[in-house]
């Protein structure tokens, strides 16, 4: 069973310049928790400190935000797209 | 350098003055440095000091960038009482080094709009070239 992972282009330089990957897991925890453990170096930009998603991050499952599925416990299925994309945010302070 | 054309100018600022009290915002679209549409966002921060486009306008954005052979080239976003140039939160949550950050400032009339590069914590202005349109 593998989920094809579309990697935002901020995120490409720490995985081996990749655009999208192949995945495997049947949760988004799962999924970010394999990424995680093949490129360390993005942990940070994904998760919090207690395996929560990062404020900053929106991730969804095919159309879906996975804030509205259950966050990490989000199913992914079989041939599923799950796409990561950064918040675009700021402000005037 | 960033190219637009007059109407979407003007569409930036419509965006950023319908949106008052709070910061208005969006996507711009295009290729190489020239925009070719302007995607306007609600502020899901609905908030007159930050701003956050839709997370919803941002998947749609990068799919028809993707469809459509464009890029996503960077946001605009307004600072509703102060001048056009990144605070310290635009420049801590830059996500891009290749974008173009457009702030539109709505403090003084007319409103100011100017263009940023943001790479590592630097910002550096880039010049806005508006290119008039022939019919």
């Amino acid at each position: 069973m593998s989920a094809l992972l579309r990697i935002p282009t901020v995120l490409r330089p720490a995985m081996d310049g990749q655009s999208t990957i192949d995945v495997e897991g049947s949760t988004i925890g799962a999924v970010l928790a394999q990424l995680t453990e093949r490129y360390p170096a993005v942990r940070g930009q994904l998760l919090n400190d207690d395996g929560t998603l990062h404020r900053f991050l929106n991730v969804y499952v095919n159309d879906d935000d996975v804030r509205y599925l259950g966050g990490v416990d989000a199913p992914v299925a079989d041939r599923d797209e799950i796409t990561l994309l950064p918040a675009v945010a700021g402000g005037a302070w | 350098m960033l190219v637009i054309t007059p109407a979407q100018r003007d569409a930036m600022i419509a965006t950023c003055i319908r949106a008052l009290p709070d910061e208005g915002c969006g996507l711009l679209l295009g290729a190489a440095d020239e925009v070719s549409d302007v995607v306007a966002s609600p502020n899901v921060a609905a908030s007159a000091k930050v701003y956050e486009i839709d997370p919803k306008v941002l998947l749609r954005s990068f799919r028809r960038a993707d469809d459509e052979g464009l890029e996503v080239l960077g946001v605009f976003h307004s600072h509703t009482h102060s001048p056009a140039y990144p605070s310290p939160t635009d420049v801590r949550q830059a996500p891009d080094p290749q974008w173009h950050y457009v702030l539109v400032s709505l403090a003084s009339v007319p409103a100011q709009l100017r263009s940023y590069s943001i790479v590592d914590g630097e910002v550096s202005e880039e010049e806005v070239r508006v290119r008039e349109v022939t019919a």
